[in-house]
């Protein structure tokens, strides 16, 4: 049910807005064209931004301090009783959005489609934006270089998020733990 | 972001140092301007083919519809958007396409809506208030339905993913939320001009 009106939204959109552009008299072709030629400038001119971002994050995976991270916060989540197997997920989803779909698979794979721990990692990556990309990329295309409160506002959000993520798996699976 | 990056690059040195893996940073950074590239080109051609059909939006009256339906509700959140700014009628385009998922359709609103913030920017480099509370509510990731996930579950054997929609999004709504009262709360204490 969900699957087919996702997959029917994008098409019947395409279709309201030719259809209203042909209605009020709109060259729908030649403007569209004027339209897609900002399409190659816009892609080109975010290279620098991210190209500067996931050298650094890529390089920050590659070195392990990752795991540092985790097994610092190893302790805390132990007490929560929370398992560590999401640790990985909680760093990344802000980060990437491929790699976290990968460690999503993963952890779905080793720990059992039905386990608390993949429901918890669901939420967290369900819920979840790569929020140093959008950034990135949203910031780049305009050329802004001094990013304010953006990414402050994104950090809150996103460990708004993990919290609540952590609280409503508790909540609403209870019996899988 | 000068410090972010400052502390990305250099804790990595020294992780890797320790961990003697510095043999994989080095790979890590051709492989991160690679793929960095191959991102950027990968848009292009999906990048044109939205930006064409929200021209046609455009030039047909039908965001300046949208806009007057939702501008009294995202007024206050934007207070320096000009009323006649399409801007208004492509925030809600774009975060209607976030929430449905429809990522592909979303990124090239959401970089056209930088662009018209951009139009009314007095400092070209700097942040706008509008900018920052577009990009949290985009940050926070607001979502409908999770389908990518719900795949993935389904595709393991979950006997029933579609479980996950409740809790999930009540997750992301109160993220969402968030991020909308800090980005309030943010502006009036980060004056531009302040600190970086």
């Amino acid at each position: 049910m969900f699957e087919k009106i996702s997959l029917a939204i994008l098409p019947v959109l395409i279709l309201l807005i030719l259809t209203f552009g042909i209605v009020k008299k709109v060259p729908v072709y030649e403007e569209f064209v004027e339209g897609a030629k900002d399409g190659f400038k816009v892609s080109i001119s975010v290279i620098p931004y991210l190209v500067a971002l996931i050298v650094a994050i890529s390089m920050f995976r590659a070195s392990g301090a990752l795991d540092w991270l985790g097994s610092l916060f190893g302790f805390v989540l132990e007490r929560f009783s929370i398992p560590t197997d999401i640790i990985p997920i909680m760093f990344t989803r802000s980060l990437s959005g491929s790699a976290t779909l990968g460690l999503f698979s993963e952890l779905a794979a080793t720990n059992g489609a039905n386990s608390f721990v993949t429901f918890l990692a669901a939420i967290m990556v369900g819920s979840s934006e790569t929020t140093f990309y959008v950034l990135s990329v949203y910031f780049g295309s305009v050329g802004i270089k001094k990013f304010r409160y953006a990414i402050l506002t994104g950090i809150i959000a996103d460990i708004t998020g993990i919290v609540l993520a952590i609280l409503a798996a508790k909540l609403f699976f209870p019996a899988s733990i | 972001m000068n410090y972010i990056f400052f502390f990305l690059i250099g804790i990595s040195i020294i992780a890797g140092a320790v961990n003697n893996k510095l043999g994989d940073i080095t790979s890590a950074i051709v492989s991160g301007c690679d793929i960095a590239v191959k991102i950027a080109f990968s848009l292009i051609g999906i990048m044109a083919f939205w930006l064409g059909i929200m021209r046609i939006a455009e030039k047909s009256g039908l965001i300046t519809h949208i806009s007057k339906l939702i501008y009294p509700l995202i007024k206050p959140l934007f207070s320096d958007i000009k009323k006649d700014s399409p801007a208004i009628g492509d925030i809600t385009m774009s975060i209607s396409a976030n929430a449905l998922g429809l990522t592909n359709a979303a990124t090239p609103i959401g970089l056209k809506v930088m662009k018209e913030l951009q139009e009314d920017n007095k400092e070209k480099d700097v942040a706008t208030d509008s900018m920052c509370m577009f990009l949290g509510m985009n940050t926070a990731g607001f979502q409908l339905i999770p389908a990518t996930v719900i795949a993935v579950l389904a595709g393991l054997g979950c006997n029933n993913p579609t479980k996950i929609i409740i809790p999930t999004l009540i997750v992301t709504t109160l993220a969402f939320i968030t991020a909308i009262i800090t980005a309030i709360i943010l502006k009036k204490v980060w004056k531009i001009g302040g600190a970086e």
